[in-house]
């Protein structure tokens, strides 16, 4: 999901967000596919057996990829299954919102065999529930996918239950040219961090560039704090409800924000994503916490000067290695029609071949299988690949780690509120406690 | 009070003669109905009945039953947890958005009502003067509420913008509009009653069209001025209108949702009750029993409303 490829992809990107209802999850979406395509031709690399299928020589694919771009790379990829295992893929494709939002009634229904999602609790949700197939087996034939995305792909029973195709991570991305100008050096710790940012104020920078209108992008703030401070497992904890949010663990990542918030580029519930990252283009910002699509706002010229550092270590103990990464790909349905065609579809789609095909088409997703030939990768989507892969523990971003009732009704606005009044961190925290003591029921 | 003598002359009618008539009448008009024309009564009654119950009731009803339950739109409906009144409690008591959404939902009404229709009206009358250009004011006046959603949130963003908008270029200030939640209810008002002011002459407008001229001539001729024509003349002829105006100002500030929605899904100062019932059941969050909960008191308050003005349009009726 990196730069327009065409004129038209560039106009429409000059829409703001609040127009074209581009959101996060669209974007994600888009990479999902991708990646799901990637994925395919991963799984393909574990080796495909012959059909030896007896029946029918169908299967059906429900897609979100509903963007010209992510729609064709799909096509492409079904086709190469389809010349390799013969069966014949029925595409059917859904605006991306649309089948995020009717997910729980597509998924009651008569879903298609094989259908697009992420990695994180919603999975493992919908596994719980028993309205998702296991494809463990799957996983046997499989090569190229690492731990970390077989742990991603893991239900709660210890089953796998998604087959990842595509992924992104988070970090702090800056103009390689800004920062020679001025001689900046990346922070290591949160102590450089704000000494550095304190140094580009004086300069007339915006230290950090900063957005959420829209309301997720502070949920990205949050995630790398509470991973930089009390790491992966509480985070997974505080996400599944187990943990108290008026703990002092919680607290302290607020206190720590809000000793970073005036460096932060201000009034940002006003701003989306799109205009923050122009600040950063326009160099007037020094750096800014995004997914890898922040590229979406630089021109192909620009591309090469963009570049970034994961965020700083807080605590020694911790490290900073964990990120939020956020994978896509696909499942199966809990019944579908043709199983056995269904995951010999799942297979190639996790496969080096689909991943191939789509390296070939899209070259702006980072695919999951680590043996498809990335040579086609700029040098960011290389330099990201690798952070990825040096990553001890991969979280899957706060609204997809956690159930989407919590995350959008009370989450999105208590971050909002947070911003607009860091003092009442007491508050704020027991709010959302309460909330959560509502939410989480069973 | 005027009419009291009236009544009780009616009254002064010898009651025995009166009472055979109409019953002799009602029962021969019965009898003059064919097979057919009672048949195509009875669908005429029963159609809009069953979608009145069925799209309107039913589901209304369902709202208020779902409002006691924690149902997350999965499983079967016989799976469904009765949690009593905890939702309800959990709106007041627990969610921050609710006292807020609140608030902005009666400032709504209260700005539409006493500055947008006002205006709107103000507009049509001087459109009625049958200036020079007027075909063009009041396609300029009506072009908003032609324009697709989309297309408004995106020409408000392109002024509201904080760092790239028109207003704080030409301003020079640095107002960040859209996201200081003091602010922003105020911006959304003027784009919302911009929308309202082009619907509301466009009412009015063909309301005014319609009345009599000579009345106006007549006023004319007794030596009114232009303002107490139409105060005393024109606005008190124009009274179904009126009220159809004060209705649709009221319906359009309880519905109201689109704007705010498009700007950034009712949040931040932006809350408002519909706003707040679709993040809860729409999407993937799916808290319908919350939601619902939300819903049910949003029916609550459109009732006080619909319950006024059939008050009065009954009261209408009978005078």
């Amino acid at each position: 999901m990196s730069r327009p490829r065409t004129q038209a992809e560039h106009l429409a990107r000059l829409v703001p967000p609040s127009v074209s209802g581009l959101n996060r999850r669209s974007l994600l979406a888009g990479a999902a596919g991708t990646g799901a395509l990637l994925g395919t031709g991963l799984l393909a690399g574990c080796g495909d057996s012959d059909s030896g299928g007896s029946a029918s020589k169908t299967v059906s694919l429900g897609s979100n990829q509903s963007d010209p771009k992510p729609k064709e790379v799909i096509a492409k990829v079904t086709d190469g299954f389809q010349s390799s295992s013969g069966l014949q893929v029925a595409v059917n494709t859904v605006d991306h919102n649309t089948f995020q939002e009717n997910i729980n009634n597509y998924l009651q229904g008569k879903p298609d065999d094989v259908f697009t999602w992420f990695a994180g609790y919603r999975m493992r949700f919908f596994a719980a529930k028993g309205l998702a197939g296991d494809v463990s087996d799957v996983w046997g034939k499989l090569s190229g996918q690492s731990e970390a995305f077989k742990k991603a792909s893991t239900g709660d029973d210890g089953k796998q239950y998604f087959v990842p195709a595509s992924y992104y991570p988070w970090a702090v991305f800056y103009r390689k040219s800004v920062w020679q100008q001025n001689g900046y050096q990346v922070p290591k710790t949160l102590d450089e961090l704000t000494t550095l940012s304190t140094e580009m104020k004086k300069d007339g920078l915006n230290p950090i560039a900063f957005a959420d209108k829209d309301g997720w992008p502070a949920m990205g703030t949050f995630d790398i704090l509470n991973l930089r401070i009390n790491g992966y497992q509480f985070h997974v904890d505080l996400m599944a409800g187990k943990e108290a949010w008026t703990s002092d663990k919680v607290k302290k990542v607020f206190d720590t924000w809000r000793g970073l918030l005036p460096l932060h580029q201000p009034d940002s519930l006003g701003r989306t994503w799109q205009e923050a990252a122009q600040s950063l283009q326009q160099k007037k910002s020094g750096m800014y916490l995004l997914g890898l699509f922040v590229a979406q706002q630089f021109s192909n010229e620009e591309q090469s000067d963009l570049d970034f550092f994961t965020f700083p270590e807080i605590d020694p103990a911790i490290g900073a290695k964990a990120l939020d990464a956020p994978i896509d790909g696909y499942m199966m349905a809990r019944k579908p029609k043709e199983e056995e065609n269904a995951r010999k579809l799942l297979e190639y789609l996790g496969s080096k071949a689909a991943a191939d095909i789509t390296v070939k088409n899209d070259p702006s997703t980072l695919v999951a299988n680590t043996e498809a030939d990335t040579s086609g990768y700029t040098a960011l989507q290389k330099k990201a690949a690798e952070l990825v892969g040096s990553a001890t523990e991969i979280a899957q971003f706060l609204d997809r780690d956690t159930r989407p009732d919590f995350a959008s009704t009370v989450i999105l606005p208590a971050l909002q509120q947070f911003i607009k009044d860091p003092k009442d961190i007491d508050g704020l925290t027991s709010s959302i406690e309460n909330q959560k003591k509502s939410i989480f029921t069973d | 009070m005027s009419d009291l003598p009236l009544i009780q002359a009616d009254r002064a009618v010898p009651p025995p003669a009166a009472t055979t008539t109409s019953t002799g009448g009602r029962g021969r008009r019965l009898r003059l109905l064919s097979r057919t024309d009672r048949v195509v009564i009875t669908l005429m009654v029963l159609v809009p009945l069953l979608l009145v119950v069925g799209l309107v009731w039913l589901p209304a009803l369902a709202t208020v039953a779902l409002s006691g339950t924690d149902w997350d739109g999965i499983g079967p409906v016989s799976e469904i947890d009765w949690v009593g009144g905890r939702n309800y409690a959990d709106v007041i008591d627990i969610y921050p958005p609710f006292v807020p959404a609140v608030q902005n939902n009666l400032l709504w009404l209260a700005a539409l009502f006493a500055v947008a229709t006002p205006f709107g009206m103000f507009l049509a009358v001087l459109l009625d003067k049958e200036l020079r250009g007027t075909r063009f004011y009041q396609t300029a006046l009506y072009l908003p509420v032609v324009l697709s959603l989309a297309l408004i949130g995106f020409v408000w963003q392109l002024l509201y913008s904080r760092d790239q908008g028109l207003l704080n270029a030409v301003l020079g200030t640095d107002v960040d509009w859209y996201g200081d939640p003091n602010v922003n209810i105020w911006a959304v008002l003027v784009a919302a009653g911009w929308r309202h002011v082009g619907y509301i002459m466009l009412l009015y407008l063909a309301g005014l069209k319609g009345v009599d001229p000579s009345l106006r001539e007549a006023a004319a001729v007794d030596g009114a001025s232009e303002t107490s024509t139409f105060f005393r003349v024109v606005f008190p002829v124009m009274r179904p209108i009126n009220i159809i105006v004060l209705v649709v100002t009221v319906i359009e500030s309880l519905r109201a949702f689109d704007l705010v929605w498009v700007i950034n899904k009712g949040r931040n100062g932006l809350e408002l009750l519909s706003a707040l019932v679709t993040q809860n059941v729409v999407g993937e969050a799916s808290r319908i029993g919350f939601g619902s909960a939300l819903a049910t008191i949003m029916l609550v308050v459109s009732l006080v409303f619909i319950t006024i003005y059939l008050a009065t349009v009954m009261r209408e009726g009978r005078r």
